[in-house]
């Protein structure tokens, strides 16, 4: 009898779960489904609900203008990510395995500057840029994002670090490794799921950011989120196309999203949630 | 060599590491900040040649008498607490779910943090567009029956739209991190409460919620500081709009520094943010470092 009830309260429970869910979900839904129809269907009253799945929309968005926005988010992405590495680790390394003085300053140092707002050095460094022939030119937003992503990395790649029995560091020491060789050779295959945590959020944040890349960028260097921009005046003309081109542009994040879900929580806390 | 060069060439080997991350932090933050109070004492038009001159506190003083920072900071703690406390309450639910014995539950975690891992803009449009838009849009097509199929949404009730399409993009975040709080917690606890005679109610007062209570601060307070600076759905939903409904700091700063080019009025809107920012920003270390300290405890 008991059973009974318990399976019945699991059946209940999971279609309320599976309602909420499904409602999140339904705008992501939503998008793709548009994305595959044509534009008459896209824009219909009612809702085209049947409809036979077409691409044309894709090829139309990947045959365009679309890539070289595409390939600018790459760029910034990559490369700040690359250098939030080069520059993190041995900083994570210098605040854990051995440590500098007051290194419990110099971490809140790191995350204040994260949580600064945009608007406190928002005008400088546009002037900065502006006076040094960079606005519109992709080097600003790697550099940028390099800053964002900057503190987040620093703590998280120090969370793993702490996790490494300190016995495998002295090890490598006893042998006579340089700084470098012991990174390179000892830090790094031991913190590879720190690496992919880091780099996850790193890329996250920096294909997403959208405030710099409308401000610093208008057309050379303009990324993934700018091409979207042009869709603001939608009237009702270009909706599945817009669904596709919102569909690529969100394909990357979302596809590395799902795929290390366990790095993602201990991304967005900064290694304070495992 | 004495002992005392000993110990210092070793902190200088311990320091050469950090040093270059700590540098360009450095730089790219700080110098900036400083420029940013150093030009908020300057009235300055970039579409003005030689319009620089030294103008004392005047751009802080307009900031008092100008209704329109009082309405942006008005519109920001409005959105921001909006977005939060809403986030978090389905955040819980749906985590407690997740947390239980339910179907899919795989599944349905991979399909809830989609919202998240959308690109903003994107996000933004589709709901603009697709399902708000009054003429083609499915929400209004869906209420029609109820006598709402008119309703443009996104301009007759534009911070709610904004709060929605925030709403949705936040709920997996607390979710995430409540389901890790969640699942920190050993089952047997609630178990043996049960056997005591404790209903469901009781046990999620008295062991669950105290139990998940840092990680929904901290949930609470990382999100924050990531709403306080929306810009991305407003940019693509209202443009601050209508009127200045939905102007926040960060789209007002926007607007002073990028449509205005008033460097002084935006620096000194700058300093303004930077002080609310600490604010909660303290809270949110505070938070950030006990629960470090729950977690090595463990």
């Amino acid at each position: 009898m008991e059973r009974v009830i318990a399976a019945r309260g699991k059946i209940a429970w999971s279609a309320v779960g599976w309602l909420v869910v499904f409602i999140f979900f339904f705008p992501v839904l939503w998008m793709w489904l548009e994305s595959l129809k044509t534009e008459p269907q896209a824009a219909s009253t009612p809702p085209t609900i049947l409809f036979i799945p077409t691409l044309s929309e894709f090829q139309e968005v990947l045959s365009g203008d679309f890539p070289p926005f595409f390939i600018n988010s790459a760029i910034a992405s990559g490369f700040s990510t690359l250098l939030v590495l080069v520059l993190g680790l041995p900083a994570a390394y210098a605040l854990s395995v051995r440590p500098v003085k007051r290194s419990r300053d110099v971490l809140f140092f790191f995350i204040s500057t994260r949580f600064l707002p945009f608007a406190a050095s928002l005008v400088p460094l546009y002037l900065l840029a502006r006076d040094l022939q960079l606005l519109d030119n992709i080097i600003a937003l790697v550099l940028i994002y390099t800053t964002i992503n900057l503190p987040l990395g620093v703590w998280l790649l120090r969370s793993f670090l702490l996790e490494i029995p300190p016995d495998l560091f002295e090890a490598a020491r006893v042998d006579g490794a340089g700084f470098f060789n012991e990174i390179w050779r000892v830090v790094v295959p031991l913190i590879m799921p720190g690496i992919a945590a880091t780099s996850l959020i790193c890329v996250i944040f920096s294909w997403n950011e959208f405030f710099y890349a409308v401000n610093f960028t208008s057309s050379v260097a303009a990324t993934a989120p700018l091409f979207l921009v042009s869709f603001i005046s939608g009237r009702g003309l270009f909706y599945a196309k817009l669904a596709a081109a919102a569909t690529l542009a969100s394909l990357p994040v979302l596809m590395a999203g799902w795929i290390a879900q366990r790095q993602l929580i201990r991304g967005l806390t900064m290694g304070a949630v495992k | 060599m004495t002992d005392a060069s000993v110990a210092r060439r070793d902190a200088w080997v311990r320091r050469l590491p950090l040093l270059p991350a700590f540098i360009y932090v450095f730089l790219v933050t700080q110098i900036p900040f400083v420029l940013t109070i150093y030009y908020s004492l300057f009235s300055w038009n970039l579409l003005e040649p030689g319009s620089f001159r030294f103008a004392g506190l005047s751009n802080y003083a307009e900031l008092v008498t100008d209704e329109s920072i009082r309405i942006a900071v008005w519109n920001t703690v409005l959105l921001t607490l909006a977005v939060i406390s809403i986030s978090v309450v389905i955040g819980l639910g749906v985590a407690m779910l997740l947390n239980s014995e339910v179907f899919g539950k795989g599944l349905m975690r991979t399909l809830m943090i989609a919202p998240f891992l959308i690109m903003p803009t994107a996000g933004a449009l589709i709901w603009k567009d697709t399902l708000l838009n009054p003429l083609f849009g499915l929400l209004p097509y869906l209420l029609s029956p109820f006598g709402l199929g008119r309703v443009d949404w996104v301009n007759q009730f534009p911070m709610v739209s904004v709060v929605t399409v925030e709403v949705w993009r936040w709920t997996p975040f607390m979710m995430l991190i409540i389901l890790a709080g969640l699942q920190s917690q050993n089952p047997e606890v609630l178990e043996a409460a049960r056997v005591d005679g404790a209903n469901a109610f009781q046990a999620f007062r008295r062991i669950t919620l105290p139990l998940v209570r840092p990680f929904i601060e901290l949930g609470a307070l990382l999100g924050s500081l990531f709403v306080v600076q929306t810009y991305d759905s407003i940019f693509m939903l209202t443009y601050g709009g209508p009127g200045q409904d939905t102007t926040n700091i960060p789209f007002l700063l926007y607007l002073v520094a990028f449509q205005g080019f008033s460097i002084g009025q935006a620096s000194a809107i700058g300093v303004v943010a930077v002080i609310i920012t600490t604010v909660v920003a303290t809270f949110a270390l505070r938070t950030l470092f006990s629960i470090f300290q729950i977690e090595a405890r463990r």
